[in-house]
């Protein structure tokens, strides 16, 4: 299995503050990764570092190739797709129009028609919505948007940043299973920061724990999910 | 009533301009977060370079276009130059470097061009547009620019992707960034389009006010109290102020006993003051519908 990303002695500051301390991590081509932990651990300093939205030192490499000190905007044509925390809805726009822009990069326009059909086939509530003001969608409509958009790249990886977050637990479960759909039908590797250890080890492969900036514990999901003492001292479940 | 329709006509034609400045100052506030208090200065200069290539020999139209381009160009570069650095930097700053840019771009037109007023073609002629005594063709061809403008601005912004590209930099810019859209040289392309329009509006009005240095104060102050009396965040309001202020000024100035030429542009002001007291964002202020 070849090593899609990986992270080395990564260092994040917030101006004097340092949020990250020295954090390692990889993943495989393929899999479905969780980075667990508490709230204010840094997971989603983690993955705003690697899309260079927060200053930071020590080696970030994707597919063998360095990220560190690319734009923001640029590191996405790398094909890889953040969905941030909050989900980052371009609220004043229609659902389409959020759709379009998950593709701005591409160049394929009969590839960007058809993908926005089946974005609409994987979630068919956006559909039925695609001409409504994007803001005007509940919680859990806004994060099929997100994660759809962030399809519309045809990434290699997707981070997600929460996707749980605030959303009613069946629409959670729905969301998902979606999520290792794409995994497993689409080949996208997929980078997932959560709360709710419990259903994203259930979902992932690989799970790393983080606490105050550093990684505790790493390896295969379901061990970790098995372990009630690691389940106890650092998921709280 | 003739008096009447012919005031509001002009008032329509004259809010044309007015309408234009007024998108020119959202542009660069909706990309930036501050007001431009150069934006009529900038049209000026430009009106300036319009008029020179006249002199140098040029066809009217010929001299739009380059105009056109060389405002777009010039947007872009101040924008660049600038206020880039500026980005960070406090609100006063900012407000130096627009008072800076107003003071450095007046002085310079002034010592290129000197401050004798000079007349400026119109290429539409001022005679009674068909016949009719209520408004001339140059006023009816101020509106037909402005109105084919707009309508190109609204297809650019609705149906191009780059188009697509600058709203979402302009609403969401961390979004925009993960998505891959380079933010900063959509605020540039704003401000090149921004500079683009006000070099139209000034053309169109230097048959009326004269070429000057100082032509476009009292119009940048109308083009303000237009956008402000539509909303600072509203493209759509600002267009729709700009003519709402054309009309509102000349009929004050018909109707209004002793206001007259004299007092027209304190109604201006006294418009910006009301409209900031009883509805700060404006008639068509953002009103983004959220579900709670």
């Amino acid at each position: 299995m070849t090593t899609l990303l990986n992270v080395k002695d990564l260092r994040a500051y917030y101006g004097q503050v340092q949020a990250l301390h020295g954090l390692s991590f990889s993943l495989n081509e393929g899999s479905l990764t969780t980075l667990l932990g508490a709230n204010g651990a840094g997971k989603t300093t983690t993955l705003r570092a690697i899309c260079n939205m927060v200053r930071s030192t020590g080696g970030i490499e994707f597919d063998g190739k360095p990220l560190n000190n690319r734009s923001t905007e640029s590191i996405v044509r790398f094909g890889i797709a953040h969905v941030p925390q909050g989900r980052g809805t371009f609220t004043t726009m229609t659902v389409e129009e959020n759709l379009q822009l998950g593709a701005i990069t591409r160049k394929d326009s009969a590839g960007i028609v058809s993908d926005i059909e089946r974005m609409y086939a994987h979630f068919p509530v956006l559909k039925q919505r695609h001409t409504q003001q994007a803001g005007t969608l509940s919680g859990g409509e806004q994060q099929m948007l997100a994660v759809a958009r962030a399809l519309m790249l045809r990434p290699r990886l997707m981070l997600l940043d929460e996707p749980s977050f605030g959303l009613a637990p069946l629409v959670v479960r729905d969301l998902f299973g979606i999520l290792g759909k794409i995994n497993r039908e689409d080949k996208v590797s997929i980078l997932v920061v959560e709360q709710n250890a419990q259903l994203a080890l259930e979902l992932a492969d690989q799970a790393y724990v983080i606490e105050t900036g550093r990684i505790v514990m790493s390896g295969n999901a379901k061990d970790i999910a098995n372990n009630e003492e690691i389940r106890k001292s650092y998921l709280g479940y | 009533m003739e008096l009447f329709t012919n005031q509001v006509l002009a008032g329509i034609a004259t809010g044309a301009i007015y309408a234009c400045m007024a998108l020119a100052v959202v542009m660069i506030y909706q990309a930036i977060d501050h007001l431009n208090f150069a934006q009529g200065e900038m049209a000026m200069f430009s009106t300036f370079i319009s008029w020179q290539l006249m002199q140098w020999g040029l066809s009217y139209w010929a001299a739009f276009i380059i105009t056109l381009a060389f405002s777009f160009v010039a947007g872009i570069a101040i924008e660049r130059i600038l206020f880039k650095p500026l980005a960070k930097a406090p609100v006063l700053t900012n407000v130096a470097g627009f008072i800076a840019l107003f003071a450095i771009i007046n002085s310079s037109a002034g010592l290129i061009w000197d401050f004798t007023i000079k007349q400026y073609p119109t290429p539409f002629g001022s005679s009674p547009f068909l016949g009719s005594q209520l408004i001339s063709t140059h006023q009816a061809g101020m509106i037909g620019v402005t109105v084919l403008l707009l309508l190109g601005l609204y297809f650019f912004f609705q149906y191009t992707r780059i188009g697509l590209a600058m709203r979402a930099a302009a609403s969401v810019p961390e979004s925009a960034r993960l998505v891959g859209i380079n933010t900063s040289w959509m605020i540039a392309l704003g401000w090149g389009m921004a500079t683009a329009i006000g070099s139209i509006a000034g053309m169109l009005i230097a048959p009326v006010v004269f070429l000057e240095p100082n032509m476009m104060g009292g119009v940048l102050i109308y083009g303000f109290a237009a956008a402000v009396l539509g909303g600072l965040s509203s493209p759509f309001g600002a267009v729709v102020g700009g003519f709402l202020v054309g009309i509102f000024e000349n009929l004050a100035g018909t109707y209004i006993p002793g206001v007259g030429n004299e007092l027209k542009l304190p109604i201006a002001l006294a418009l910006i003051i009301s409209v900031l007291v009883v509805k700060p964002a404006g008639l068509f202020g953002r009103h983004i519908v959220k579900r709670v």
